[in-house]
Parts: structure tokens; sequence; C-alpha cells
């Protein structure tokens, strides 16, 4: 398994670098106007793109609805497993579909590349912008005036905590970061680690720098500006030092057997992570059930009630797609339609962008294996607390990977977080230059 | 892999046959030999094993117990399950598979051989500049081809459907390298004079005499076009989109990449990849007297 991943990983970094060539040659431009948002004549087939299992059922119902505008769904892996190039592929050959799916941090790749339609001349889709969670909205207009894909999930993070080893160990639940690390000591000295670093996964990193009011990258409309190493990275990346030096967290690469088993075997206590973590945890540790709980995540500062986000991504319309209009339409549907927003809930346990998709019944009801707690109230309390500023950049499939090999050298005690994040700014810095994105320095 | 178990199981009959009738060797050595099999059996084996232990187990169990020997046995329920998840798309990818496979090996077949046989037994201008171009394409590797026959077929309007995976599939440059050298070596220019003499036109004479004494060798060209057909994983991770298109490797990957959140999946993928192999080794199996037996008349010669 784990040599078909290296093939796998190294034949994508192979095609990545082809068409990457292919294409920095070409539409490097930032131009491009929204396009036009008139309804097109006669019955429209509309092609999506999406690896949510499950998507397809709420498409049948649109179909079902929508006798003149016919949605043909279309699979793959997710994204960064191969769907996103396989979009630049077809860009790049004209035969992209109308619709895809795109994680909000993949968003900027695709819109430096030209390969997106800016749908702020549809009047449904500005008017739909109060429908959503405003941060939600900001990761698809990229800090700008045009809209680029409509928001349909987020993962506003919190704590998952085994609350049953808390209480008999009479160890409070943790509200600050401060708090955090002194519990960690104390979970360490029972033999258990607090929580699992991991650093494979650069996204809950991310997550902690989003909660610290970081700002990663910025677009001022004709430059990005890059600062991977900032005030808020730096106090999140030092404290995370410190306890990795000090051995208060586990450090197993993330999403593997053993880090289930961590779990599973009550070895790590706790996880700050996103919405869609629960079931993470409830399929890999499977021995823990109805001993979790969920609480807001620690704190920089006592008393705030600050959030990261974790993963979330949005429907975007492919330039070149002659049935814009409707393929607006039918992404705000299914990301706002209460009907579109159960089905997929249900089928994929997709946590909703908008306002009222929080409201969901199912998300009102106690979970089994949180010993009933209705954890979707956490997470919904924390959707409204996310930093509304925070932008992704047009290169996070680099960043990520340069961050990733830093962090997993800081792990084995070579360099430390800090110096992973100060080299991968520069990496990022050189890496945009060389697909003649502008850089404001 | 399974390819070289297979070798390595014939090689072991071959040794014990040849003990029994030849000088004895020493205890010591045949019982290195024996220990030096058994590990790489082992090794072998050990995943399809863990596979087809794992493939037993509900989801709960999965984890929780020993991962190389059973819990409750659940492996019909899994299967069903599998058969029952997304209207049974999954034995549409294994279908697939084995047509992408079945008839891409057996085209790429008759068109290396024709290719192999051309080159060694007729004498024409550019045969070996031909010969050297083939021998080149072995060198390049299909995961670097799969990009620039997606823009191609882009032009045509072939992407997403069966040729887009099938056409690529009937080319086997190294089908073509063998072919020639067997055809070289095994079919006597006296038996093609003689069967011209006979009134065959060449087109007869090489599907009535060539290709069976050829025989051996296309069917190692066979066997390793099936499995790198059934195996190529970028071509339709490239080429296709839609679902009822996918072969079996490609449907269980995205499979796979969905498991942080459909935790269910994860039996699929498990019991899935058990199901799979199973064509690959009766294909082997039924084919490997075959191919023994051109490996062996070849090395008498």
């Amino acid at each position: 398994m784990q040599h078909t991943k290296r093939a796998v990983a190294m034949g994508v970094a192979l095609l990545s670098a082809i068409a990457l060539a292919g294409c920095s040659t070409g539409s490097t431009g930032t131009s491009g106007e929204a396009a036009a948002c008139a309804p097109s004549e006669g019955d429209v087939t509309l092609e999506f793109t999406s690896w949510i299992p499950g998507i397809e059922d709420a498409a049948a119902i649109w179909n079902a609805e929508n006798p003149g505008i016919q949605v043909q769904v279309q699979t793959g892996p997710n994204g960064n497993s191969g769907t996103y190039q396989n979009f630049f592929s077809q860009l790049e050959a004209g035969n992209a579909p109308d619709l895809g799916q795109i994680e909000y941090d993949a968003l900027s790749s695709f819109r430096v590349q030209d390969g997106l339609e800016d749908l702020s001349n549809c009047e449904d889709v500005v008017a739909a912008e109060a429908d959503f969670i405003p941060w939600t909205w900001n990761q698809v207009t990229l800090g700008g005036d045009g809209v680029y894909g409509i928001p349909q999930d987020s993962g506003p993070m919190a704590l998952f905590y085994r609350s049953d080893l808390f209480e008999q160990n009479g160890i409070a639940v943790p509200t600050t970061w401060d708090e955090y690390k002194d519990a960690a000591k104390k979970i360490r000295a029972l033999g258990g680690y607090i929580t699992n670093f991991s650093t494979a996964d650069i996204n809950q990193f991310a997550g902690f720098v989003w909660q610290a009011n970081g700002d990663w990258f910025t677009n001022d409309g004709d430059a990005w500006s890059v600062d991977l190493s900032g005030d808020a990275s730096k106090t999140v990346a030092d404290y995370w030092q410190e306890l990795l030096d000090e051995d208060l967290v586990a450090t197993y690469p993330a999403w593997t057997e053993e880090w289930n088993n961590a779990y599973n075997s009550s070895e790590v206590w706790s996880w700050t992570s996103a919405v869609w973590g629960a079931n993470s945890i409830s399929s890999g540790a499977p021995d823990t059930a109805g001993k979790w709980s969920v609480a807001p995540a620690p704190q920089w500062k006592a008393g705030e009630s600050a959030a990261g986000n974790w993963g979330g991504s949005s429907v975007a319309v492919f330039k070149g797609s002659e049935h814009v209009y409707e393929a607006a339409k039918f992404a705000l549907w299914l990301n706002t339609s209460e009907e579109a927003l159960t089905a997929l809930n249900e089928s994929a346990n997709i946590y909703p962008a908008t306002t009222a998709g929080l409201e969901l019944p199912s998300l009102q009801e106690g979970v089994e294996f949180y010993g009933g707690q209705a954890i979707y109230d956490v997470f919904a309390e924390a959707a409204a607390e996310v930093n509304p500023d925070f932008v992704w950049g047009p290169t996070m499939t680099q960043t990520y990977a340069d961050v990733s090999d830093g962090f997993q050298k800081a792990v084995t005690g070579q360099g430390t977080l800090l110096e992973a994040l100060e080299s991968a700014q520069s990496s990022t810095i050189s890496t945009l230059k060389a697909q003649s994105i502008p850089v404001a320095e | 892999m399974s390819l070289l178990t297979r070798t390595a199981g014939a090689t072991a009959d071959d040794a014990t046959a040849s003990g029994r009738k030849g000088p004895r060797e020493s205890l010591l050595s045949r019982s290195a030999a024996l220990i030096v099999m058994g590990v790489f059996t082992l090794y072998f084996l050990l995943p399809i094993w863990w596979l087809f232990i794992a493939s037993t187990k509900d989801r709960g169990q999965l984890l929780t117990t020993p991962s190389l020997w059973f819990a409750d046995f659940k492996l019909f329920e899994n299967i069903g399950a599998l058969a029952s998840y997304g209207d049974g798309i999954y034995f549409r990818w294994l279908l697939n598979s084995l047509g992408y496979a079945g008839l891409g090996a057996l085209l790429a077949t008759v068109v290396a051989s024709m290719a192999g046989y051309a080159l060694a037994k007729y004498r024409f201008p550019g045969r070996e500049l031909f010969f050297n171009v083939v021998l080149g394409g072995v060198l390049v590797p299909a995961t670097a081809l799969a990009l620039p026959l997606f823009l191609l077929f882009s032009q045509v309007n072939l992407t997403n459907t069966y040729w887009a995976v099938l056409l690529p599939s009937i080319v086997s440059p190294f089908g073509v390298y063998l072919s020639r050298i067997y055809a070289a070596a095994s079919v006597p220019d006296e038996l093609i004079e003689a069967s011209r003499l006979d009134g065959a036109g060449e087109v007869r004479t090489f599907f009535t005499v060539s290709v069976r004494l050829m025989t051996p060798a296309l069917i190692t060209v066979f066997l390793f076009q099936f499995v790198a057909i059934w195996n190529n994983f970028f071509l339709p991770l490239i080429m296709l989109r839609s679902e009822e298109f996918f072969p079996v490797t490609y449907g269980l990957y995205a499979w796979n990449t969905q498991l942080n959140q459909i935790p269910e999946l994860r039996t699929y993928v498990l019991v899935g990849s058990l199901l799979s192999i199973i064509p690959l080794i009766i294909t082997f199996l039924l084919l490997q007297r075959f191919w023994r037996n051109g490996l062996g008349s070849g090395s008498v010669k």
C-alpha cells in the first residue's frame, strides 16, 4: 500500500511538472472579466466533477425538478490525489467540465491559471452572499471583487477530548493553550500524550495559525504577499516546538493505522480538529465509543473565542463553460437548498457553509459516539468565530510540501518548526516568481 | 508481484525434480535453498494473507483484533455489502478491467507478434531503424505518456470513453521486441519457404505455421500485457471521469482517498482488492503451463 502511494505521488509529481511546464508559458494573467451571466436557449446538460460520495443523489433530486437543466455527475479521487491535476489537464485541452469541486486552499491556484469563471455578474450569486457564513464567502472571492465559486462546506475547529480520562485523573478541560500545556505535562506523567502533532498534514497547523489571527497570504489586486513566518505563525510554531522538545506530544503520521491505534488504545487523549474529524475518530478509534466530548478550541488569550478552520470546499464554474448561468444556478441550489444540504450531510457528512444550513435537524441531534453530546452546537459557535481575512495562496501544493518536509525534520530534532516555515517562505516566493505570479516584497 | 511469485514457484518445482534425477546435493545446501525459498514465499504470501484476513472482518474488528488471524468470519457479508454499495458499481469496474486487460492484451499480442515476425523474417529498408525506434519505446514510462495521450485524445473527443484506455493498451514495444527475438530463433526460414512453395500466402503462413511455433512467446507477451494493462493506473486516472468506465484499480483508489470521511469504504476497499487479484491468479494458473514450456524450450536450445 505504502509502495503504491509513493508510486502515485511520484507519478502525480511528474505529471504536475509536465503540466506546469505546459501552463506557465500560457495564461498566468490575472485579467479576465466577469462572465456574462445569461440563460442559454433550449435544454442544457451540465458536467459536474466531484469526489464527494453520494453527490449524484443530490444531483438526481435537481434533475427531477429541472428537466431543462440536467446535471451529469462525474467522479474521481479527491482533489489533491489526482482530480485537480485532471482539471488542469482538461483546462489545457479545452474540455473541462462545467462545474468542479475545489477546496478553498486550491481555488487560488486555479484562479491564477485563469481557469475559473467569475460569477459576479450573476445576480442570484451576488444576492446569495447573505446566506453564507461571512468568512466562507471570503474564501471564494479570494479577497477581491470577483466570485470564483460557491462555498459548499467548512471545517471549523474545536477540541475533541477524552472526557472520561480527563475526569478520572482530575485534569480540567483546557480553555487556553497555556492550560493545554499544563494538562499535557500531567498526561505525559501518566504515560499518555495529550495529542498528536501532524507533520504530514499542514492544514492543521494552518488552522492553528488561522485561529491566532495569522495571515499567510494577502493579495492587494496586483501582487501577492507571503507571510508564513509572521508573528502569529511564530507564536504557534514556538508553542508546538516546546511541546515537541519536552516530548509532550506524539508524532505519528496522520491518517495511518498507527495513528488510529494511538487514539484507539487511549495513548492519545485529545485532538484539535475540524468538524469532520468527528468521523475520523469514530472510525479510527471504535473502542473508545462514548468516551469523547467536544469543547471549544483552547485560546491564546483567556476569555476569547477565536476559531480556526481546517478544510472546506467550493463548487466552481470552469473557464470555457457555455452555460455559466445554469451552472451557477445549480451550484447555488446544491449548496443552499435544504434538500440538497440534507442529502449531502447524510451521504458524506458535509457540514454546510450557509447560516441556515447549520440549523439542519441532523446537526442538532446528540451523537452517540460522543456520549450523546450535541457536538455540532460547539462547531456552529466556532463557525461564527473564524477569522474572515485568511487567504490561501496560489501555490499551496508546493508550500504544504515544503513546510511538511521541514516539520518532519524538526520532529526528528533537525531544525525547528519556525525554521521550516522560514525556509518555506523563501521557497514559496521563488515558486511564485517562477510561475510569473507577481510578488510584493 | 505475482509474476515474481510464479517464477519462484516454477524454479522450485524444477529444482526438486532435477534433485531427484541428478546427483544428490548435500543436505546443507538443500535445506539452505529451502529456507531461502520459504522466506521468499512467506514474504510474497504474507500481504495476501493479511488482505484475506482483513477482508473477513467487520470495520470495528479490523483495528482491534490481531491482523493476521481471524475474528468473526464476515467475508460473505462484506462481499454482499460491497455488491450493494453504489448499485454494485464495483463489479462493473471488475468487468471493465477484464475487458480492458483481456481484449487489450489479445490485440496487443496480435499486433506485437505480427510486427516482431515481420521485423525478424522480412528484409526491407529501414528495418533496423524501425526496430530501434520500437526498442526506444520500451524505455519510455507509460506514466510520461499519459498526459500527451490525454491531449491527443482530447483533440478527437475520445476522452472519457472505453477507447481512451483500450487504444493505447494495444501497443506493446516489449512484445514486439520479444516476438522478433523469438521468431528469429524458433521459426526456421526453410519452413516459411516450404509453405510458400505449397502456395500459402504470407498472411496464411503467419497464422497457420509461424504463430504455432511462436506460441510460448505470445503467451508471455499476452501475460505481460494483461498485467500491465490491469495495473496501469495513470492512463485511466487522466482519461476517465465517469464511474461506469473505471477499471477496478482506479475505482478502488478513488474510494481509498475518501476513507477519512466515509469510514465504511475501508472494508469495501479491502474486500474489493482481494476480489480484484483473483482474475490475475486465474490467468496465471491457466497460462503458466505454456509459459514454463516456453522458458524451458528456450533454455535447452
